[in-house]
C-alpha cells in the first residue's frame, strides 16, 4: 500500500493507494501542506482494484475507506488522483460530525468570511478560485464547515478542483507550478486541479465569521434578489451532508447561519459581472 | 488485533503512537464499535486529536440513539391499536432499557419481535403508517414468508428508516427451533409499553445471532454486546446456571457456550470454569472475527468465504440451499 498522509484544515486524512502514481500527484499538488495532526488521520481513504486481477489488467480504481458508496462506480487507474480526491470528499460528505458542512465556497477578507452555495455548474468553485487570486484568502472551493459552537467558519482548502473553460481561467492567474496534471475524460469534463496560495494554507487553521452568503448562479442576466429566511434555509439544508446527523446541534448551527447572516441569490451572465456584485453586495451588506 | 486490546486493556492505549491511533480508529470505524471505544476510552490521557475523534464519536452514538429511540416510538403508535406484545431487538432494546452495550453503541435498523400469528396485521399496520417494502419481487417476499425468521425488511417512506419484524430469532429452516413463545410470555414491559426480552433470553439471542446464524461479519460489536451483558449479569446468583437452562430451553447450548467463551478469550470477559470447554471451532471463528488489518480492509478471503457458505449451511438444508442459490444466479444474470 502505497501511503499518503495531508492535513487541510482542521481534518487529517491517510490515502492508501495500491498504484504509486496517485500518491506521487497527491504529494505534488499538496506540497507544503502540514500532516495531519499528532500523526492522527481523521479519516482512511483506499484506493484498490476493482478485483485483485484488475491491479493489472485493465486497472480499475475502487474508492474505499471508513465511508464508502456502495454503488460508485470504479474509475481509470489515469484518473486515480480524482479518485483520491473523491474519497476524501465521501469521508468529509458521509462521516463529518464536529462541524455542520455546507457544499459551498468560501473566501476571506478583514476576518469576513463571504459563502458561496449552489449546484454544481452555478460557479461557486470558480468565483472562489478567482477572488482566491485577487486579494481575498481562499477558504476552500467545496465545503465550508460551521462550528456549531461558536458559528464561526473554519477553512477546509483542498485543491481547488476546476471544470473545462474555468481552467484556462484560472491560469492567466496562477503560476503552472501550483496546477495538478489535466484529466480529461472524466464524468464532469476536463479538470485540472489548483493549489491555493500559499498564505491561504499557511493561514488554514483562522476560522473566521461569516458575513455574506450568496447563491450564484450563472449563465443568466444579471439580476439580485433578496431571499426569505424560509427559502435560505431549505436550500441550506439540501447544501448539507451532515444536516440530520448532527440533530439539533446542527438545526441551531444552521439557524443561527440563517438569521444573521446577509444573504442573496445572484444571477450573472460571466464572470466579471459576478465579481463586480460581489465587490457591490460585499461593501453594501457585509456586515 | 489493536481494537480488542484497546477494548479489554484501555490503559494499554497509552503506548500508541500516530499510526497505531489512526489503525485503532480505523478498525473500530470498519467494525461499528468507534463510539464504544470512545466511551470505553473516556477521560484517559491520549493526544489531542485523538481526544476530538473519540468526542465526535460519542456525540454521533448520541444522537443515533435519539433517532433509533424515536423509530421504536413511531413503530408502538403504529402497532399500538393491535393490542400485541412488541418486543425491541439488539441495538434498539439495549438504548431503551439503557443496558450496558448501549454505552457508544451504533444503532442501524429497528428490529422487533411479535408474535407469529400477528404478522399480517401488524405488516399491514406499518405499510398504513407509512414503511414500504425495499424488495417486492416475488421470490423475495415468497422466500422470506416462508422459510425466514421475519418479513422482509421495510423502509419508511419519509424517514428513509428500516424495520425488521421478527416472529423468532433463526430461520424456521435452521436446525434448532428456539422457543419463540416463551421468548414472547418471559419479555419484559419498559414504561413505554414496548417490551425487550429476560435478561437470559437478550444473551441468548445475542449468541445465536453471533453463532448460529450469520457469517460472523461485524461479529466484534455483537461479541462486545456479549461482554457487556455477561459482564453486568456475572454476579447474579444463579445467572450462569439460568442462562444455561435458557440456552437449553431454546435448543442453542452450543452457541451460547461458544459465544461465551469467545468474549472470554477476546475481551478477558470473567466466565464459570465449567464454561470453558474449548473446541476446534473457537481457534477457526476467532481467526474470521480479528480478519480485519490497520487500514480497515477484511482480511483472510478464504476464511470468510468459508464462513459465509457455513451461515447458508446452517440455515437451509441443502436441497433447498442449491435451489435458492440457483433462483439468484439466475436473476443476477437475467
Amino acid at each position: 500500500m502505497h501511503s499518503f498522509t495531508v492535513r487541510i484544515g482542521p481534518v487529517g486524512f491517510r490515502v492508501g493507494s495500491a498504484w504509486p502514481r496517485p500518491v506521487a500527484a497527491l504529494e505534488a499538488i499538496y506540497a507544503g501542506y502540514p500532516g495531519p495532526r499528532d500523526g492522527i488521520a481523521d479519516f482512511t481513504v483506499r484506493l484498490e482494484p476493482e478485483r485483485p486481477w484488475r491491479r493489472f489488467v485493465r486497472p480499475s480504481v475502487a474508492i474505499r475507506g471508513d465511508f464508502i458508496l456502495p454503488d460508485a462506480v470504479p474509475m481509470a487507474l489515469r484518473h486515480g488522483f480524482l479518485a483520491a480526491e473523491m474519497g476524501m470528499n465521501l469521508q468529509m460528505a458521509l462521516g463529518q460530525r464536529r462541524f455542520l458542512l455546507l457544499h459551498a465556497s468560501a473566501v476571506e477578507r478583514d476576518g469576513r468570511v463571504l459563502l458561496m452555495t449552489g449546484e454544481s455548474g452555478a460557479g461557486k468553485s470558480t468565483l472562489a478560485a478567482l477572488l482566491g487570486e485577487r486579494g481575498w484568502r481562499l477558504m476552500g472551493d467545496e465545503f465550508a464547515l460551521v462550528d456549531p459552537v461558536s458559528g464561526l467558519i473554519h477553512a477546509f482548502p483542498r485543491a481547488v478542483s476546476l471544470k473545462n473553460a474555468a481552467i484556462a481561467m484560472l491560469r492567466a492567474e496562477a503560476s503552472e507550478d501550483r496546477f495538478g496534471p489535466e484529466l480529461d475524460g472524466t464524468p464532469k469534463g476536463t479538470l485540472r486541479h489548483l493549489r491555493p496560495r500559499a498564505d491561504a494554507v499557511a493561514r488554514m487553521d483562522e476560522p473566521a465569521a461569516p458575513a455574506l452568503l450568496l447563491f450564484p448562479r450563472y449563465g443568466h442576466d444579471r439580476a439580485i434578489r433578496p431571499m426569505g429566511e424560509a427559502e435560505i434555509f431549505v436550500r441550506l439544508t439540501q447544501a448539507s451532508t451532515n444536516y440530520v446527523a448532527l440533530g439539533e446541534a446542527g438545526h441551531a448551527a444552521l439557524a443561527r447561519l440563517v438569521k444573521t447572516v446577509p444573504t442573496r441569490a445572484i444571477d450573472y451572465p460571466d464572470s466579471a459581472a459576478a465579481l463586480a456584485i460581489v465587490d457591490m453586495l460585499w461593501a453594501e451588506q457585509a456586515r | 488485533m489493536p481494537l480488542v486490546r484497546a477494548l479489554a486493556d484501555p490503559p494499554g492505549t497509552a503506548a500508541l503512537d500516530g499510526a497505531g491511533w489512526t489503525a485503532l480508529i480505523t478498525i473500530a470505524r470498519a467494525e461499528q464499535l468507534l463510539g464504544s471505544l470512545a466511551y470505553r476510552l473516556e477521560g484517559r490521557p491520549m493526544p489531542g486529536a485523538a481526544a476530538a475523534i473519540l468526542a465526535d464519536a460519542r456525540r454521533s452514538a448520541e444522537q443515533q440513539q435519539v433517532q433509533a429511540l424515536w423509530e421504536a416510538e413511531m413503530a408502538r403508535r403504529a402497532l399500538a391499536p393491535l393490542g400485541v406484545p412488541v418486543v425491541l431487538l439488539k441495538g434498539t432494546a439495549f438504548a431503551a432499557a439503557k443496558l450496558p452495550p448501549s454505552i457508544g453503541r451504533s444503532i442501524g435498523d429497528l428490529d422487533i419481535l411479535v408474535p407469529r400469528e400477528s404478522l399480517d396485521a401488524v405488516e399491514a399496520a406499518l405499510i398504513a403508517a407509512g414503511w414500504k417494502w425495499v424488495k417486492d419481487d416475488a421470490y423475495t417476499l415468497h422466500y422470506y414468508k416462508q422459510w425466514m425468521h421475519e418479513l422482509p425488511p421495510l423502509i419508511h417512506r419519509e424517514r428513509d428508516r428500516m424495520i425488521d419484524v421478527h416472529h423468532t430469532i433463526l430461520p424456521l429452516t435452521a436446525r434448532p427451533t428456539p422457543d419463540a413463545a416463551a421468548l414472547i410470555a418471559d419479555s419484559v414491559a419498559l414504561e413505554s409499553g414496548l417490551r425487550i426480552l429476560s435478561p437470559a433470553d437478550i444473551i441468548v439471542h445475542a449468541a445465536v445471532h453471533l453463532f448460529a446464524d450469520g457469517d460472523l461479519a461485524g461479529g466484534l460489536r455483537n461479541l462486545w454486546d456479549i461482554d457487556r451483558l455477561l459482564r453486568s449479569s456475572d454476579a447474579h446468583a444463579g445467572f450462569w446456571s439460568a442462562l444455561a437452562a435458557r440456552a437449553e430451553r431454546h435448543g442453542v447450548t452450543a452457541a451460547v457456550a461458544h459465544a461465551a467463551r469467545q468474549a472470554n478469550a477476546l475481551y478477558a470477559t470473567p466466565i464459570p470454569r465449567e464454561w470453558m470447554k474449548w473446541s476446534p471451532f473457537d481457534a477457526w471463528s476467532r481467526r474470521r472475527l480479528l480478519a480485519r488489518d490497520g487500514w480497515g480492509r477484511a482480511r483472510r478471503p478464504v476464511t470468510r468465504l468459508a464462513f459465509y457458505a457455513r451461515s447458508h449451511w446452517l440455515r437451509m438444508p441443502p436441497a433447498m440451499l442449491a435451489r435458492h442459490l440457483w433462483i439468484k444466479a439466475r436473476d443476477r444474470r437475467g
